[in-house]
């Protein structure tokens, strides 16, 4: 039956195929969200920006196709050989007519079981109540001696340390070096701590690693180190990994900061905004003195018009213009007075000179005193040859006595 | 510390310092005591703002760094 098998095989175009079994891939349950495990090789980044690479074992390949914006995200860079864990979807890239893995996520191999054992650790510690709220402690506003937990040649620390120096001079910094990857890094981390929290001027204390796969992060899962920062004196910001990562020690961490730039932002104040602060206060001290003075003043001067209301300046203005009065009248009074005086002792001065016996030797009498300078009242003082001066208004002359019979009277 | 001269702020930290001043701000917004304690507080507080102004501008951030050999030998010690 020529015709019918002729008229019964139905050929389909190359496109018709192609699409038929993309469907049939995309359609299936289990090619539509896949992990899968093999060892890189091939891989490549055009100028596109996306990732080409083939996964394979020992028994078959895989083409894979990666676009740039989860690219973008890859913690870390595809090498040959690498076994590596691959998320996505297999479907048929038509033009090549060929199958392939479109990824979207992509894990180091092991990173799956390691994440199993984080849960288990977190579900463990958070039922002991280490991670709970109420264990969280206050951060000092302003921190007097911030403590740094991380690696001493690692970028995080600068980017801290430039951080602080922006925002918060005023503080000082422990650093506290503890390898921040590896075996030996959980033991260092708890060593550091303890550094840190013996010093007692340390107020919190920064834990903060760079960005890294889940692996490198790895010992800030250590149950060790959770316990460790749970337990610090000092209260523990950590900052640890990018954005996306969270650690048991965010958990445990009495702040959890997304970068260990944000670290060192969350534990500190701006000297921007303290600088407002304090400008703000410094205008609300001379404000507040200002008022002070004014109701001070105000109370002042309502005294002194109820005191001006009461007061005996009224009278003490009498008395005042009174007492000008009366020194005034004291003044005419003793003017007159002094003029009486005066005339009183010119009238004494005439009578004094009418009293001068020499005004009389004047008027022609004379005054005969003896030898002795007494003055003769009497004939009885006299004797016959006793020489007499006589006194005259010009002056005095000498006598002698002749005669000392009584003479005839006038 | 390191210098402490005549000026009793030396050494004083920003926040003890600010805190202080917050305090006396209040106190003179509050309007209590006498003039003379107002004028006091008042001096003080602007000694207390320009202390904390001269420690925003001049501070520098000071770093130290531990060294885990001798720290651990410390520890054995103690």
């Amino acid at each position: 039956m020529q015709q019918g098998t002729l008229f019964n095989s139905i050929s389909l175009s190359v496109g018709d195929v192609t699409r038929y079994l993309r469907e049939l891939l995309d359609s299936d349950d289990l090619l539509r969200d896949v992990w899968v495990m093999g060892e890189v090789s091939n891989a490549s980044t055009p100028a596109s920006g996306h990732l080409y690479f083939t996964l394979k074992d020992q028994t078959a390949t895989l083409k894979c196709v990666m676009w740039k914006p989860q690219v973008m995200r890859l913690r870390f860079p595809l090498r040959a050989g690498m076994a590596i864990e691959v998320h996505g979807a297999v479907s048929v890239y038509e033009q090549g007519g060929q199958y392939q893995l479109y990824a979207d996520s992509i894990r180091a191999v092991g990173e799956g079981a390691l994440y199993q054992e984080f849960l288990l650790l977190k579900n463990q510690l958070e039922a002991e109540g280490l991670f709970d709220n109420d264990r969280k402690r206050a951060l000092p506003e302003m921190p007097a001696k911030i403590g740094i937990v991380t690696s001493p040649t690692g970028a995080a620390l600068q980017d801290m340390l430039n951080t602080l120096r922006r925002r918060y001079p005023l503080a000082e910094v422990l650093v506290s070096p503890a390898a921040v990857q590896g075996d030996a890094a959980p033991v260092e981390i708890v060593a550091a701590l303890k550094r840190l929290n013996a010093d007692p001027k340390v107020d919190v204390i920064l834990v903060a690693r760079g960005g890294g796969s889940l692996e490198d992060l790895w010992a800030f899962n250590d149950e060790r180190v959770v316990r460790a920062v749970a337990n610090s004196r000092a209260p523990v910001i950590s900052g640890v990994g990018h954005e996306t990562d969270f650690t048991l020690t965010d958990f445990a961490a009495d702040l959890r900061a997304p970068t260990p730039t944000a670290a060192a932002e969350l534990a500190t104040p701006d000297r921007l905004d303290m600088a407002q602060r304090l400008s703000e206060l410094t205008q609300r001290l001379a404000d507040s003195l200002g008022s002070r003075l004014d109701g001070a003043a105000e109370d002042c001067e309502r005294l002194r018009s109820r005191l001006e209301r009461v007061s005996p300046l009224g009278s003490i203005n009498n008395q005042r213009q009174r007492l000008d009065e009366l020194s005034l009248r004291q003044a005419v009074a003793w003017q007159h007075r002094l003029q009486y005086l005066r005339v009183e002792n010119k009238g004494w001065q005439q009578r004094l000179a009418a009293l001068n016996p020499y005004a009389v030797l004047q008027r022609g009498y004379a005054i005969v005193s003896n030898s002795e300078g007494q003055v003769i009242h009497s004939r009885a003082q006299v004797s016959e040859q006793a020489v007499l001066a006589i006194q005259v208004s010009d002056g005095k002359f000498k006598v002698r006595v002749t005669d000392t019979r009584p003479g005839e009277e006038q | 510390m390191k210098d402490q001269t005549n000026d009793d702020l030396n050494g004083l930290s920003y926040e003890k310092a600010f805190q202080e001043l917050e305090q006396i701000v209040e106190k003179l917004e509050n309007n209590q005591g006498t003039l003379d304690e107002s004028m006091g507080l008042f001096e003080r507080g602007q000694k207390l703002a320009q202390h904390c102004a001269g420690l925003l501008e001049a501070a520098e951030l000071k770093v130290q760094q531990l060294d885990p050999t001798t720290a651990q030998k410390e520890e054995s010690a103690s």
